[in-house]
């Protein structure tokens, strides 16, 4: 197992993986298909993807688990199957990544409001709990909890990793820019309430992902070190903001838009910086080429 | 306006529910909509007039989160606040004394499981006195197309959240307006515009909930 924190002291800036979901659909997973389920039912496929970043040059990679939650898997019918799927997508990343490359065990929103009351905080709990242990089983070397909007599932979420496996947490927040010119997640928490409480839960990398282009994470950023000079921070961007039209989907920012813009982000106090909805292995790639290379 | 009416209005706004609802945290131990409306209606206010109220303090919080001044728990909080006090005048909606603005078919398109915004909606066209039948998440055109038909003049909502859904809606609102091209549409979700919303065929695109509220009472008057 290797340890996130190390490979940050050792290199103050690492490259992430891309987009996942893109991907998977470009293989033909269908609108209403769980994608989790791929990786038993389609395991080359989801290894392909894997891969691809790996040989873009990517430090390290997540794991096709992002709705992987007892509660998202129940839509499909796949609750009993959740222990399975994960630790399958674990697996599948940890034979790309080989063993020097970091595995990250992607963790998503549960999709339940907790403040509705739906849902019980202990069954979330319980279902984080499930979800890291399978990833853990599988081969990840850390977690991340990732396009978290609500400070009270985020660090549910962060704590069950935490307390049920010991590893490393990353956990990230998706903001949007509001009217004001402000950050905020759609449950109204800014970058900076999202620093304390999730630091308090157990995290040990913070940040932010989808959402935005860089040029709006390098305002996140911003915030987020200003209040906290020390806590290295992810950042998954999207390639820029989607516009759906004439019947697809375009997300407008190439691999060399992202590039430009790398360097700004590092010097804004990014450490780890990979992609989000979007982008690809060539993102990833011109990305390596950029910091790196130089 | 009665100052009773007035507080009513003001705890939806503020998503003052009850009296020991500990939200918001300056209302505490203040009586909620639900106490205030049971006591109007006591007292012999129209529950017209309540009813009226509610929606004013639901289109306050609606465009106040349309300006982003709040945020999701601030509108579901408001919702709260509302359904306890339709709890109240369903007798009244039942007796016909007093009637919604229209009905409304919600549903997020087939393929997509996403709620929230869709919800979110609901919520806000409930608050503002339309009822809503909504048929839930992953919903295939059949079953939009089936209700319609049993709904006759009901305007219809389309959401959807991911990319990958978007041929969905579009391929829903082709065939509702095949079948029922008097039918309006309006359709919400990440990565749309008003732009592609027309292409699409539907009707309207709003970003938020309010926006839908004014697109409803936009048409209700044409």
């Amino acid at each position: 197992m290797n340890s996130l924190l190390t490979a940050l002291k050792n290199k103050k800036v690492l490259i992430s993986d891309g987009a996942w979901g893109t991907y998977l659909h470009q293989r033909g997973l269908q609108p209403g298909e769980c994608p989790e389920l791929w990786n038993v039912t389609h395991r080359s496929d989801v290894f392909a993807i894997a891969k691809s970043y790996i040989d873009a040059g990517a430090d390290m990679i997540l794991t096709n688990s992002f709705g992987g939650s007892p509660l998202k898997l129940n839509h499909f019918g796949l609750l009993d199957r959740t222990a399975e799927l994960n630790e399958a997508a674990a697996k599948i990343s940890r034979e790309a990544a080989g063993v020097e490359k970091l595995v990250l065990g992607s963790m998503g929103p549960t999709g339940a409001i907790l403040m509705m009351g739906e849902v019980s905080e202990q069954e979330v709990y319980d279902g984080f709990s499930r979800q890291a242990q399978a990833l853990k089983k599988g081969g990840v070397d850390a977690i991340c909890v990732e396009t978290m909007s609500a400070i009270d599932e985020a660090s549910i979420a962060v704590r069950a990793a935490k307390e049920s496996t010991g590893l490393e947490v990353v956990c990230t927040f998706t903001f949007e820019k509001t009217a004001a010119g402000e950050y905020r997640t759609m449950m109204g928490v800014s970058p900076s309430e999202m620093v304390q409480a999730i630091k308090e839960a157990g995290a040990s990398v913070i940040g932010t992902n989808c959402g935005n282009g860089f040029d709006q994470m390098i305002d996140i950023v911003k915030e987020i070190r200003g209040i906290d000079p020390l806590t290295p921070i992810l950042v998954h961007a999207n390639a820029g903001k989607p516009l759906y039209q004439d019947g697809k989907t375009v997300f407008p920012e190439t691999p060399e838009m992202m590039a430009a813009k790398v360097q700004d982000l590092i010097n804004s106090g990014a450490n780890i910086i990979g992609g989000c909805c979007g982008t690809t292995p060539a993102h990833i790639q011109r990305l390596v080429h950029a910091i790196r290379v130089h | 306006m009665n100052e009773l009416v007035e507080r009513i209005s003001l705890c939806i706004e503020r998503g003052k529910v009850n009296k020991i609802a500990p939200y918001p945290p300056d209302l505490r131990n203040q009586e909620g909509s639900d106490e205030l409306t049971k006591q109007a209606l006591e007292e012999g206010v129209g529950p017209d007039i309540i009813l009226k109220a509610c929606n004013d303090g639901m289109q306050r919080i609606g465009e106040r989160f349309s300006r982003n001044e709040v945020f999701v728990p601030e509108l579901l909080m408001a919702a709260k606040a509302m359904q306890a006090v339709m709890v109240h005048l369903e007798p009244f909606f039942k007796k016909g004394s007093i009637k919604a603005k229209g009905k409304f078919v919600l549903g997020t398109v087939a393929g997509d499981l996403h709620d929230i915004g869709k919800n979110l909606v609901r919520m806000v066209i409930e608050g503002n006195g339309w009822e809503v039948i909504d048929l839930g998440a992953d919903v295939k055109s059949a079953k939009f197309l089936e209700t319609i038909k049993n709904t006759p003049g009901c305007v219809v909502g389309l959401s959807a959240l991911l990319t990958t859904t978007m041929v969905n809606m579009s391929k829903t609102v082709q065939e509702i307006k095949a079948q029922f091209p008097a039918t309006k549409i309006i359709v919400g979700g990440a990565p749309l515009t008003m732009e592609a919303a027309l292409k699409m065929g539907a009707d309207s695109y709003s970003h938020d909930p309010q926006g839908a509220v004014a697109f409803l009472d936009k048409i209700s008057v044409a």
